[in-house]
C-alpha cells in the first residue's frame, strides 16, 4: 500500500499496474478455461455414449430380452421395462410421503420440530446410496428375499429428501395472505392446504419430483442388494426381482464381451437421454413456477 | 335434500355436520403428515441400528483392530478381514479428487457469477448442472472403456516421464487403478461444488464489489479481497459437500479402481475403497461366515465418515446463513 502511494502512480500503466493487470487476465482466462473444460467433459461423455451406442441400436434391442449366458444376440427389453417398474413404484411411494412431510413442516410443526424433521431429511440426503442399499438389504431382503418392490423402497428412500426439501422450499414461498384469506372465508385448514396452498406449489413440487425421478432412474447401488436375481423375461410384476438399465450397464461393463459392452452403451444412451430430458423439463417447470409465483 | 327431512333437523344441523367432517379432515391431514415426518426421523434411527446390527458379528469377532488390519481374505482359515487398505483407498482417492476439484470448482463458480456474459452464463451453468445429473454407472462405464485406455496409453506414460521421480507415478500402466478413480471422482465433485460456489458468490453485496473496483482493484484482487473472504465458510461447505459425494461413491469407483484390497503407493496401481468394496464383494459374500457382517462393518465406518462430513457442511452453511441474515 505504502509503496504504491509513495510512487504516485499516474494514469499511464506503470510496470506494477501492468503486472497486476496481467495476473488478473491470467486468472480470468484460467477460470474461463476451467468452465469450458467441465462442459468439454460433459460433451466428451455424451459424445462417447452416442457414438458407441449408435451401432448397437436396433429394433431387436427394444423387443428382445437379454440372452441367457453363452447365447449371442438379445436385447434389453427386460431391463427397460424393469427400470420403468422400479422407478414408477418408487415415485408412487416417495411423492405422497415427501409432500406430506413438507406439509407438516410448513403448515403444522412448531419451529423446533420443523428443525428436527429438516435435519433428519438432510442427514438422509447425506447417507451414501450404497449404505441405503445395504440397510434395506438388512431390513427387508434378509427376511423377504429380493424383489422389485423392495428395490423400489430403497430408491424411494433416496428420492424422499429430494422431493420433500424442494416441496418445503416452494411451500414457504406461498404468501401467508393466501392462507389467511382462505381462513377468513371459513375454509377449514385441510381444505386450505389441499385446495389453496398445494395447487399454487404444483410447479415446484413437480420440479423436485422430476429431479428425484431422474436421480432414482440412474441409481445402481441400492439395486445390487435388492433386485439382481432376475430371470431374463419381461415382467411388470413387482413381486419378483427385475433387471434394470443401471444394473445391466454395471454388470455388462465388468464383462469382457464386446457385445455386452454394446448393450451397455445402448442402455447408457437411453438412460442419459431420459435423465437429461427430465432435468431439462424440471428446469422449465421451475422457471414457469417462479414466473407464476412472481405474478401473484 | 327434500323439504320434510330439512324440517325435522335442528337449524344448525347442516353446519355441525360440516364442521364434524372438517374436524376429521383436519385431523386426518395432521395425522398423516405428522406420521410421514415421524417416519423420516425413525428411518434414520432404524438405518443406524440396522447397519450396526448387521455389523455386530464382525464387530464382536474382529473388534476395533478391524480398522487397522490390512488383510482381506475370505478364503483364509480362519477368514480375516480388515479395513485399513479400504480406508486408505477412500482417503487417498477422495483427497486427490478434492485437491483437483476444489480450485476448479471455485474457478467455475467465479466464472459463472462474475465473468461470463449474460447469454453464456445460463447455458454453461445449465450444462455443468447436467454433468451432475449423469448417473454414476454411466460415468463408470465411460471411465472403464474410454478414460481407462487413455490413462494407460497416454496419461500414465506422460506423468511417468515428467514426474516419475515421485513414487506415486511409478510402476506398470493399467486401464484401471487409483488414478482413473481420482479422475472419475473429480468429475463427480466439480458440478456439485461449483454450483454451490456460484450461489455463494452471487450473495456478495454489489456495493462491496463496487467499492473494491472504486478503489482501483482489478477483478482478481476484488475476488481475493472481497468475494473469497466474504464467502469463505460457504466455500469450505461446498467442498465438503463434494467430499461427501466422493466418500460414498461406490459404483463408478468399483468399475475403474481394480478392486484389490492392498495399499499401493503408486497411483497407477489398483486399489479399493470402503464403498466400492461393498459393491464389489456383496454378491459372493453370503458364501462366507463373516464377510456379510464385515461388509456391514465397512458400511458403518462409511456412514460415520459421511455423516461427519455432511453434518459439518450443513453446520457451516447454517452459520453462513445466520451471518447473512444479520
Amino acid at each position: 500500500m505504502s509503496a504504491t502511494t509513495s510512487r504516485q502512480p499516474g494514469l499511464l500503466a506503470t510496470g506494477r499496474v501492468r503486472r497486476r493487470k496481467t495476473v488478473n487476465r491470467v486468472v480470468e482466462v484460467a477460470a474461463t478455461l476451467a468452465s469450458f473444460a467441465a462442459v468439454g467433459v460433459l460433451a466428451l461423455m455424451v459424445g462417447s455414449v452416442v457414438v458407441k451406442a449408435l451401432p448397437a441400436l436396433s429394433w431387436d434391442l427394444f423387443t428382445h430380452n437379454q440372452a441367457t449366458f453363452g447365447e449371442g444376440g438379445g436385447g434389453i427389453q427386460n431391463a427397460i421395462v424393469g427400470s420403468v417398474v422400479l422407478v414408477a413404484v418408487a415415485a408412487a411411494i416417495a411423492l405422497p410421503v415427501g409432500v406430506l412431510i413438507a406439509v407438516y413442516v410448513s403448515e403444522f410443526a412448531s419451529p423446533r420440530i420443523a428443525v428436527v424433521v429438516r435435519t433428519a431429511l438432510d442427514i438422509l440426503n447425506g447417507v451414501p446410496s450404497i449404505v441405503i442399499g445395504i440397510f434395506v438389504y438388512g431390513l427387508l431382503v434378509v427376511r423377504f428375499r429380493q424383489n422389485a418392490l423392495i428395490a423400489s423402497l430403497a430408491l424411494a428412500i433416496i428420492m424422499l429428501p429430494l422431493i420433500s426439501r424442494s416441496a418445503q422450499e416452494v411451500l414457504e414461498l406461498v404468501p401467508s395472505s393466501l392462507r389467511e384469506a382462505s381462513h377468513a372465508l371459513g375454509v377449514p385448514r385441510w381444505r386450505t392446504v389441499l385446495q389453496v396452498v398445494l395447487p399454487t406449489t404444483l410447479g415446484g413440487i413437480a420440479t423436485g419430483a422430476t429431479l428425484a425421478v431422474a436421480r432414482a432412474a440412474g441409481e445402481t447401488a441400492p439395486i445390487i442388494f435388492t433386485s439382481t436375481l432376475f430371470t431374463n423375461t419381461t415382467s411388470l410384476d413387482p413381486r419378483h426381482p427385475v433387471n434394470s438399465i443401471p444394473f445391466m450397464i454395471f454388470f455388462n461393463s465388468e464383462s469382457p464381451d464386446p457385445h455386452l459392452h454394446q448393450q451397455a452403451w445402448a442402455g447408457a444412451l437411453l438412460l442419459i437421454g431420459f435423465v437429461l430430458t427430465t432435468s431439462l423439463t424440471a428446469r422449465y417447470l421451475l422457471h414457469r413456477g417462479a414466473r407464476k409465483l412472481r405474478q401473484r | 335434500m327434500d323439504a320434510p327431512a330439512a324440517e325435522r333437523l335442528p337449524a344448525n344441523a347442516l353446519e355441525s355436520r360440516r364442521s364434524h367432517r372438517d374436524r376429521i379432515g383436519d385431523l386426518a391431514l395432521y395425522g398423516l403428515s405428522a406420521a410421514a415426518s415421524l417416519f423420516a426421523v425413525v428411518l434414520i434411527g432404524l438405518l443406524v441400528y440396522k447397519i450396526f446390527e448387521g455389523a455386530w458379528p464382525s464387530i464382536g469377532h474382529f473388534g476395533v483392530p478391524f480398522l487397522w488390519e490390512q488383510v482381506w481374505n475370505e478364503n483364509g482359515h480362519p477368514e480375516v478381514y480388515g479395513a485399513l487398505s479400504l480406508i486408505y483407498g477412500t482417503a487417498i482417492t477422495s483427497a486427490a479428487a478434492l485437491v483437483l476439484a476444489a480450485p476448479l470448482s471455485i474457478a467455475i463458480g467465479l466464472y459463472l457469477s462474475e465473468l461470463a456474459p449474460g447469454g453464456v452464463r445460463g447455458v454453461v451453468g445449465a450444462l455443468i448442472e447436467m454433468l451432475a445429473a449423469i448417473p454414476s454407472v454411466i460415468i463408470g462405464l465411460w471411465g472403464i472403456l474410454v478414460l481407462g485406455p487413455f490413462v494407460q496409453a497416454d496419461l500414465e506414460p506422460f506423468l511417468g516421464s515428467f514426474l516419475g521421480w515421485l513414487p506415486i507415478f511409478q510402476g506398470a500402466h493399467h486401464t484401471g487403478g487409483l488414478l482413473p478413480a481420482m479422475i472419475v471422482l473429480t468429475i463427480m465433485i466439480i458440478p456439485i461444488s461449483s454450483a454451490v460456489c456460484r450461489e455463494l458468490f452471487l450473495t456478495v453485496p454489489a456495493d462491496l464489489k463496487e467499492g473494491a473496483f472504486g478503489l482501483g482493484l482489478t477483478r482478481w484482487e476484488m475476488v481475493r479481497g472481497v468475494i473469497l473472504p466474504y464467502t469463505r465458510g460457504g466455500v469450505v461447505a461446498a467442498i465438503l459437500l463434494g467430499l461427501g459425494r466422493a466418500l460414498g461413491e461406490a459404483i463408478a469407483v468399483t468399475q475403474v479402481i481394480g478392486n484389490r484390497n492392498v495399499i499401493n503407493v503408486s497411483w497407477f496401481d489398483f486399489g479399493n475403497t470402503l464403498a466400492s468394496n461393498i459393491a464389489n464383494k456383496f454378491q459372493g459374500a453370503s458364501y462366507y461366515h463373516f464377510e456379510p457382517s464385515a461388509l456391514f462393518y465397512l458400511a458403518a465406518i462409511l456412514l460415520v465418515f459421511a455423516l461427519i462430513v455432511n453434518v459439518s457442511a450443513q453446520v457451516i452453511v447454517k452459520r453462513f446463513e445466520l451471518k447473512q441474515g444479520r
